[in-house]
């Protein structure tokens, strides 16, 4: 197996910023050489909490740790004449800048695309900002939050009761999906340069990245003008037509979604198996249903609220999945369930997800020496395992100026 | 990418969706459905929503919306003059990709050895929820589920209610979209090494990898998420803000997102109130607005509610603090220069449903940038094309093999 990552070979500078941070990280992560380049104060996000043992401190940073390793860091202020000076030196020996300042603060500092691809004409530029370089609002603040607001994530993520406010999800989803794209046309670039030999410039929206992101609410309205309403923990759903709830609790307390229950003869007679299995055969009242179901030849799914017999067999392959959650441990039902050819999932928190058996079995994973502490560190591993070119955690995130050499 | 021929098994979003992003970049994506069941594996191609009160294979909206730019074949792959062609087809494709359950394309026939054996430098990408090895290799997800077993449902919730969720199918965006960078980190390998290679992605731990410093306070300090006062998502504690949260305005089911990121913006938001409660000394700091953050979001819906979101955010924009209106669809779509300026709906000709507005792309290339005018492919619309003029079977064959629904 080859040990180097698919990006091997390709030089990233990357000006730190917030909303562009996971891009680095993945192209770090997939082999690519990517210098970091912040503040000589340090970038502010080195005091974004959590932080190591809980002691604020600016190398401490887990928000840092994780969205930069696998990188190389140094410290310029690029308003210093001689630190722009050794940005442009530093840019005109790379592949690929991905950056995020406001629009027009490069264009100001003579330090943006058209100032340095003289000589570099392979260069790809990768700009990230909330609404792009020239859009009529590139001059709005953002944050996290008021992406997702302006993209419908907000609109369509709450409860059922809509006196509660729409909810904003947890990890920074919106910069991310705008650094997934920015990740995409990077990568783009790097391959039509294998044969065009030239880079170019990509400008990279946020809030149009959120904006094709929400998988109905587009093309409800796009081709049927309808809006959706927010629900509880599931898809929002048409206006005026919603959707039964897919939220129960297992007999350990953990929030489970019952997904689809069985629909075929062969799902109930499994389902019937295992609820001898369990002992629970005789306490689950629709049992009889059930058993019509997996009596039938076949089952029409158009026939349900038509046949009023189908209709209650189906009513009670939701209900027995509802009963045996209640009645088991998250994960026996969950395994159970799915075994059986019945999809649902568990509500894992983030640590539960990545200590399963299922991800220690595949190596998910991987722990990275941190030096500085003296210990190894857990992190998440591969978001795609590759054959011949391996995704990896190279190193730890880097201290203030750790490879000021690049640029001396 | 118009160098790039992809092979293309994939459907509903969480596939369809990978391939979605490289068509419009000019790939040329071929997309193989089953004759025998007329492509209804992907459910999305006769489902809602319709254009009007037309029914039928070739009518569903987001079918349409998530194979735009792509060419449409049938091939059966259970049979084996079916399994001959397709095996032609992957010797002038540089990737093949697919999103079935793990171990169905390889019980066809196909694994990645069989595969490799037909073209030695092929990239081929499979994307299931699971990931093909591993206890719960076999195990069905969709969107829901995958998020519920990732951790990013769990994410998502304010105190004292059930997880609120993703109110869609997220990872199937952001999967597609990852296997789409799988796809062009192998080919940018190939190119440099000339080796092909199998990238096995599991949706779940690609959405493991979305859950950030989380998970980090959890395998560094020893502090699990899944605690009483956790999570509380509208508020944000990595950066710290305060206030920072989803206020009322005015009308029913309105709402204004609003996050004050520092001293100086809170204030000038406390100029913007231009109220007694919002100059009180206590609140001049992060520390102190964090620790009254129920009085201070009290103070903030009873200021937000009697006014518009969007002059409330607007005036906030104004002095320079981050506020966005929650918007709807149509709003989106119809009336935000952040969309409409960008060009993000363009107009897309499907041969039946007609001329649709669908998604574009949200980066903009100086070298060539995407096109979207073509709608998804009806069953089998491009046999001819790619079955004669790319593989150059004659019209004899061609007949031939549709008289024995082969194709």
């Amino acid at each position: 197996m080859s040990a180097e990552g698919s990006l091997s070979g390709v030089r990233v500078v990357e000006l730190a910023t917030d909303h562009a941070a996971l891009a680095g990280k993945m192209m770090a992560d997939l082999g690519a050489e990517v210098i970091l380049v912040e503040p000589r104060r340090g970038h502010r996000s080195r005091s974004y909490g959590p932080f190591v043992d809980d002691e604020p401190h600016s190398e401490r940073s887990l928000w840092w740790w994780y969205y930069h390793t696998s990188k190389l860091g140094v410290a310029l202020d690029l308003d210093d004449t001689a630190d722009a000076e050794r940005f442009r030196r530093l840019v005109a020996t790379s592949d690929v800048v991905v950056e995020g300042e406001a629009p027009g603060r490069l264009e100001s500092l003579r330090l943006d695309f058209d100032d340095l691809r003289e000589g570099n004409t392979g260069l790809i530029w990768v700009s990230v900002t909330g609404f792009g370089r020239v859009n009529p609002r590139r001059e709005e603040q953002f944050t996290d939050l008021t992406i997702l607001a302006g993209g419908a994530q907000l609109w369509m993520s709450g409860y059922d009761d809509h006196s509660l406010p729409p909810v904003h999800w947890g990890g920074n989803q919106g910069y991310h999906i705008g650094s997934v794209w920015a990740v995409i046309a990077a990568l783009t670039a790097l391959v039509s340069r294998d044969v065009t030999g030239t880079g170019q410039f990509v400008d990279v929206s946020i809030h149009a990245a959120a904006n094709v992101t929400n998988e109905q609410s587009n093309h409800r309205w796009l081709v049927s003008r309808q809006e959706v309403e927010r629900q509880t923990c599931r898809h929002a759903a048409p206006r005026g037509e919603p959707t039964q709830s897919t939220l129960t609790m297992s007999a350990d307390g953990m929030w489970i979604n019952t997904g689809v229950p069985g629909r075929s003869p062969r799902d109930f007679t499994r389902i019937l198996e295992w609820l001898d299995q369990v002992g629970l055969r005789e306490e689950f009242p629709d049992a009889t249903l059930l058993e019509l179901g997996a009596g039938r030849d076949h089952i029409k799914l158009a026939d349900i609220g038509i046949d009023p017999e189908l209709t209650e067999i189906m009513r009670a392959a939701r209900d027995v999945m509802v009963f045996l959650a209640s009645r088991l441990p998250a994960t026996e039902f969950f395994e159970g369930s799915q075994s059986r050819g019945v999809a649902c999932g568990p509500i894992f928190s983030p640590e539960e997800a990545l200590l399963n058996r299922h991800s220690v079995a595949r190596g998910f994973p991987v722990t990275l020496h941190h030096d500085d502490l003296g210990r190894d560190i857990t992190y998440p591993g591969a978001p795609f395992v590759m054959s011949r070119s391996p995704w990896r955690l190279s190193r730890r995130a880097p201290h203030l100026g750790e490879h000021q050499h690049l640029v001396e | 990418l118009s160098h790039i021929r992809i092979c293309d098994l994939t459907g509903q979003l969480a596939g369809a969706g990978s391939t979605r992003t490289l068509g419009p970049l000019a790939a040329e994506i071929i997309r193989v459905e089953d004759p025998v069941r007329e492509g209804r594996w992907d459910i999305t191609r006769g489902t809602p929503p319709f254009v009007d009160g037309r029914r039928g294979n070739e009518l569903g909206g987001s079918f349409n919306q998530f194979n735009v730019e792509k060419l449409g074949v049938t091939i059966n792959l259970r049979d084996e003059r079916g399994r001959e062609l397709f095996a032609k087809l992957v010797e002038k494709s540089d990737v093949v990709t697919e999103n079935f359950a793990a171990g169905v394309l390889a019980r066809l026939g196909f694994s990645y050895e069989d595969l490799r054996a037909i073209r030695p430098d092929i990239i081929y990408v499979s994307n299931c929820g699971f990931g093909h090895t591993g206890p719960y290799a076999g195990f069905r997800t969709w969107g829901p589920i995958v998020q519920a077993c990732c951790g990013l449902s769990f994410l998502s919730g304010v105190p004292g209610q059930p997880p609120a969720g993703l109110g869609f199918s997220y990872m199937d965006h952001q999967g597609g979209n990852i296997m789409a960078i799988a796809i062009l980190a192998a080919l940018i390998h190939r190119n440099r090494t000339g080796e092909g290679q199998w990238v096995d992605m599991s949706c779940v731990e690609a959405g493991i990898t979305l859950d950030g410093p989380a998970l980090l306070d959890f395998t560094v300090n020893g502090r699990p998420t899944r605690r009483d006062d956790y999570p509380d998502s509208n508020h944000s504690d990595s950066p710290l803000m305060a206030p920072h949260n989803v206020y009322p305005a005015a009308g029913e089911d309105r709402w204004v997102a609003v996050a004050c990121r520092n001293d100086e913006e809170w204030s000038a938001l406390a100029d913007v109130i231009d109220q007694d409660w919002a100059r009180d000394a206590r609140l001049s700091s992060l520390a102190g607005r964090v620790s009254h953050q129920s009085e201070l979001d009290g103070q903030m819906s009873q200021w937000t509610s009697t006014q518009d979101r969007y002059a409330v955010a607007q005036h906030l924009q104004a002095v320079g603090v981050p506020a966005a209106a929650v918007q709807t669809a149509e709003e989106r779509i119809e009336n935000d220069p952040g969309t409409g300026d960008w060009g993000l709906f363009p107009m897309a000709h499907h041969p039946v449903i007609g001329d649709v507005r669908v998604d574009g792309l949200p980066i903009h290339l100086s070298g060539g940038d995407w096109t979207i005018e073509q709608g998804a492919p009806c069953l089998g619309e491009d046999n001819a094309r790619v079955f004669g003029g790319l593989l150059g079977l004659t019209e004899e064959e061609l007949t031939g093999l549709r008289a024995d629904g082969v194709i």
